[in-house]
């Protein structure tokens, strides 16, 4: 083994995480090999640096909101998730009456009544015509079991 | 950090059944976590909050795509560490923008939220390292991270990367390298000197 090999030896070792067996291999290893055992010590002296550093710890009223606040979140999504659905059928439906009413009252003179059924089926095209194009490359996505 | 108790199966069975008061054992097991995980990927006490709280959300909205043999914490911690690279992202993306508009040639750096005031007990040392944490690449930013500020086992930090353990002492290998070359504590490094 060629001293790169014990890259990962090295820091198990500084890290503790060696059995004993290991640890036996690398400390021979760091008895005929001064440029590993001077590596060591550097990373010996990062470590305990890296290690010196802590973050400040939130107050603790934040913890104690921190539940409540997550529930709230987490309620208040699925009220929008509720209003949007209501809000698209209600659309949906009012649309639906408004060129209903439209296409039945007599006095609406042809000419918008068509532009407005021409108006309504270029939307269904381009509606279905969006929806199996993403369907098509979610199909054939090489790439969608992939974990992100 | 990462056994499944009995608790846990017990809760998580409940949020399939779409009680979010039951998700509350995940919650408080692992809030601290979380938070110190965001804080130490985009630095900011604001945003490490609100992306841990967010994290919490999208965890609960798709808990049921979770294996029932699976530990909660790992998937959880994929969910997280997401969020936190695409709001860094984003960051970059906005201050890369407002640069743009000021015909400024030199994008800003994404670490430059890495503010040291996030560190306790002050001092230069101190500072210096956890701005050289920041300036680390996101792979092995994380493994410091779960490393020294977790107290997280290879084998633990392993799981949550849904790696093995050689790829873990690698990449701690080569991001403990390159805080020594930020710091100076390789050979004839000025902070060697310091106390």
């Amino acid at each position: 083994m060629t001293c790169h090999n014990y890259k990962d030896l090295m820091m198990g070792y500084l890290d503790n995480e060696l059995t004993d067996e290991q640890k036996k291999q690398f400390e021979e290893h760091l008895s005929g090999c001064p440029e590993c055992a001077g590596e060591l010590e550097e990373f010996r002296k990062l470590k305990a640096i890296t290690d010196e550093v802590t973050l400040v710890e939130p107050e603790d009223r934040i913890w104690q909101d921190y539940w409540n606040s997550v529930y709230n979140r987490i309620e208040r999504s699925v009220g929008w998730i509720v209003f949007s659905v209501a809000a698209i059928l209600l659309t949906i439906y009012g649309g639906f009456k408004l060129i209903e009413d439209i296409i039945k009252d007599a006095t609406v003179g042809m000419l918008l009544k068509v532009g407005l059924l021409a108006l309504i089926a270029g939307l269904a095209i381009l509606f279905v015509s969006v929806l199996r194009e993403r369907l098509h490359f979610w199909q054939k996505d090489r790439y969608k079991d992939v974990r992100r | 950090m990462t056994s499944v108790c009995q608790e846990e199966i017990t809760a998580m069975r409940r949020c399939r059944r779409g009680s979010p008061e039951a998700f509350e054992v995940f919650v408080n097991r692992y809030m601290k976590n979380a938070y110190f995980i965001a804080l130490g990927l985009v630095g900011n006490r604001e945003d490490a909050m609100d992306l841990s709280q967010e994290a919490f959300i999208r965890a609960y909205r798709n808990i049921k795509h979770l294996k029932p043999d699976r530990k909660f914490f790992p998937w959880f911690y994929q969910i997280l560490k997401n969020l936190c690279i695409s709001h860094l992202r984003k960051r970059r993306y906005r201050q890369t923008s407002s640069l743009d508009a000021e015909n400024c040639p030199e994008p800003a750096a994404t670490t430059d939220c890495f503010s040291p005031e996030v560190v306790a007990e002050r001092n230069e040392l101190k500072d210096k390292v956890w701005q050289a944490i920041g300036k680390l690449d996101n792979k092995h930013r994380e493994v410091i991270i779960l490393r020294h500020f977790q107290n997280m086992s290879y084998e633990q930090i392993a799981e949550a990367l849904y790696c093995n353990k050689g790829t873990i002492t690698s990449r701690l290998y080569y991001a403990r390298k390159r805080l020594e070359e930020l710091l100076g504590t390789g050979k004839g490094g000025c902070i060697n000197d310091m106390p």
